[in-house]
């Protein structure tokens, strides 16, 4: 991460900081990611987009910015990418993962909210996150509580818009959700200076849809009966999606897929014979969280599907690709992003159907229910999902953590306690 | 030469560790001692020249005891249900309150183990150095607390179940000059307010159990009882019952596919 110091300097970042806390989550990144066997080849691209996250990653937003586009920085799956591409700009989910800026977040905010909304304010109040200085609009959203009034703080430090995510999916949410993207488009063109064409929005779509549909064929691949790959590199690639520039991920990740289809003709899987089928459920592990998939597959179980916003919600559904012009358009981009089945819906049944689906298509043998500490609305529904789990014969366990090591040894006996009982 | 039916069991709690030898389908030999920075050298001596056909660790050093002995490794949520099992065939539900965590454990009817658990969040309130930690500040042994809070005429409720702060709040309301054995009784049902929603989440077919040491404090065990409205069932000697379930699980074979 050293060569690009002088980049981050010249971004006026605690370089000495950033590299406490960077080089420890490299040194974590290499403990549990890299130290896997066997692990496929092409996976080195998808490394590089974890560990060039601040670095490489960051120039190429740096040289675009210098050529006249601009840099929108985003906190959730709900903010339509489509737009930001098709106006020229670059999007990059700024999520923190890591429990290393939570002191500098927790000088200002309680103590007991969510780990990532705590990892990413920090980041940003330690000045160690190269994307905020780059930064053209930042870009909230209403999903919880903690975040809303976290977008009030941000808000006062430069350009902020927050989507009005509803509560509910009724015809008058609709409408307000449309309105919303509607809006911010309306934004984007003034942060850009650029007008939205068709063309342009059709192509982006085309593009977002290529990135969902090369993410599903890789979650296609982990039903296999020995998945070519392992849970926690399944995450690493999905952690890239949120950073990485679109089309080259779509490129790499296509090219990946290829390589993991001739494992499985060749039966060349990562996972231990018997190893138990484990779906991850619930909240997201964002860039320098690999806690929980490694913890489980630490413990000789395979993650086989992520039923969570670093997974399923993020591409299981696409845009349709209609071309009845602009207005067309967005109704149809509006409606894609409503279909997404966060917890903060209520109600949120889709979620339950969804959780029973991928249950079935991964074969999956337990469910590991995560919630973030304090994510009210995954712990409060993990009730629902578990019951409906029950019902169908799947025993589930649920996990509450945040991204410190303290509880490692605690969760290390659940998880194998759990194992333990599904091996019967 | 090993004796082919000696086997032991190990259960490395945080406070306590426990040996348990089962012979013959029996229990044949216990020890239960203080954990302590030489643990293994202490459990080593006790183990001195006895040929075990079979051992198993549990418990929080349980990978300690893996990486230096040659045995097994059970989580204490399998070793206590099939402990419980064993010292109590009736058993439905077992509520396990260890050191520093408790747990409850629902047995199935079926092969398994057990059905499902509950464990208490990553704090140690309502724990068995819950209950240390107020003995002692009361100033009774952690043998009497129990009885003299069953010997209490009232009860003063304590509105902390943190360690740190209900300790501040016994030391207020012994300088007020309130009777100690009321504020045991209110730490006592301080306690069993933690376990009871653990346990209520389940509708055992059979009797509720209660293992670990802090079974052994009549006080707690009558207010669980109450609150759960079922008898709470005390196998002899509570605290072996999970080094008990590591014994069989050498002798049965019945390991973690995982480890």
């Amino acid at each position: 991460m050293s060569d690009h110091d002088e980049l981050l300097k010249e971004l006026g970042l605690d370089v000495e900081l950033h590299h406490r806390i960077f080089d420890s989550i490299d040194r974590n990144f290499r403990k549990t990611v890299l130290a896997q066997k066997d692990r496929p080849e092409r996976m080195v691209y998808f490394d590089g987009v974890i560990r060039g996250a601040h670095g490489a990653r960051v120039q190429e937003i740096v040289e675009r910015r210098a050529a006249g586009d601009k840099f929108i920085g985003t906190f959730c799956v709900y903010v339509p990418d489509e737009l930001v591409l098709a106006l020229g700009a670059v999007p990059v989910a700024l999520c923190g993962g890591t429990s290393l800026s939570i002191p500098y977040a927790e000088k200002m905010l309680p103590r007991d909210i969510c780990p990532l909304v705590k990892s990413t304010l920090g980041l940003a109040l330690s000045n160690t996150c190269p994307y905020g200085p780059i930064e053209d609009l930042a870009v909230g959203e209403t999903t919880c509580d903690a975040k809303k009034k976290t977008w009030d703080i941000l808000a006062a430090g430069g350009d902020f818009h927050v989507l009005e995510v509803p509560q509910k999916k009724g015809p008058r949410d609709r409408d307000l959700w449309h309105e919303e993207v509607v809006r911010f488009k309306a934004r984007l063109e003034e942060t850009t200076g650029r007008t939205l064409e068709p063309a342009k929005l059709a192509a982006a779509v085309r593009l977002m849809n290529r990135k969902r549909r090369a993410l599903a064929r890789l979650n296609e691949l982990r039903k296999e009966a020995n998945p070519p790959l392992s849970g926690l590199d399944a995450l690493v690639v999905m952690q890239g999606a949120l950073v990485d520039d679109p089309l080259r991920f779509s490129e790499r990740l296509e090219a990946l897929n290829d390589e993991l289809e001739e494992r499985v003709r060749r039966g060349a899987g990562v996972v231990p014979a018997g190893a138990k089928r484990i779906m991850v459920s619930g909240c997201p592990s964002v860039m320098g969280n690999w806690k929980l998939h490694h913890l489980i597959e630490s413990a000789g179980a395979a993650v086989v599907c992520d039923e969570t916003c670093t997974g399923t919600r993020y591409f299981s559904t696409l845009v349709d690709e209609r071309d009845g012009g602009l207005d067309d358009q967005i109704a149809a981009i509006a409606a894609r992003y409503l279909t997404i089945d966060c917890s903060c819906f209520s109600p949120n049944d889709e979620r339950i159907e969804a959780v029973l689906r991928l249950v079935r298509e991964h074969r999956v043998d337990g469910v590991v229910q995560y919630v973030l500490q304090y994510c009210h609305t995954y712990n409060v529904e993990a009730v629902r999902v578990a019951s409906a789990l029950r019902d169908a014969g799947v025993p589930s366990l649920k996990i509450v953590t945040d991204y410190a090591e303290e509880d490692t040894g605690q969760l290390r006996l659940r998880v194998d306690a759990f194992l333990e009982g599904l091996g019967r | 030469m090993a004796a082919p039916d000696l086997f032991l069991g190990l259960d490395l709690g945080s406070r306590t560790t426990k040996i348990v030898e089962i012979a013959g389908g029996a229990i044949a030999r216990f020890e239960v001692f203080d954990t302590a920075a030489d643990s293994l050298a202490r459990v080593r001596a006790r183990l001195d020249r006895r040929d075990y056909a079979r051992a198993a660790a549990t418990g929080y050093g349980r990978f300690l005891m893996n990486a230096q002995l040659d045995c097994r490794v059970v989580t204490e949520i399998t070793a206590c249900a099939l402990g419980a099992r064993f010292v109590r065939p009736g058993a439905g539900l077992v509520i396990d309150i260890g050191g520093q965590d408790s747990k409850v454990i629902l047995l199935g009817g079926g092969s398994g183990a057990f059905a499902d658990f509950e464990m208490n969040d990553r704090c140690a309130a309502g724990t068995g150095r819950f209950l240390e930690v107020m003995a002692g500040l009361l100033g009774f042994t952690i043998e009497d607390f129990g009885r003299a809070a069953c010997e209490a005429g009232e009860t003063i409720a304590l509105s902390s179940m943190c360690t740190v702060f209900a300790e501040s709040e016994v030391i207020s309301l012994l300088a007020a000059g309130r009777d100690r054995k009321s504020i045991a009784l209110g730490l006592h049902g301080s306690i069993a307010d933690r376990v009871y929603p653990l346990a209520a989440r389940f509708d055992p077919a059979g009797e509720v159990i209660m293992a670990g040491g802090v079974a052994l404090n009549p006080c707690l065990v009558g207010l669980l009882s109450k609150k759960l409205r079922r008898p709470v069932i005390v196998p002899g000697q509570p605290q072996i019952v999970t080094a008990v379930g590591a014994a069989l699980a050498a002798q049965d074979g019945v390991k973690p596919k995982f480890l």
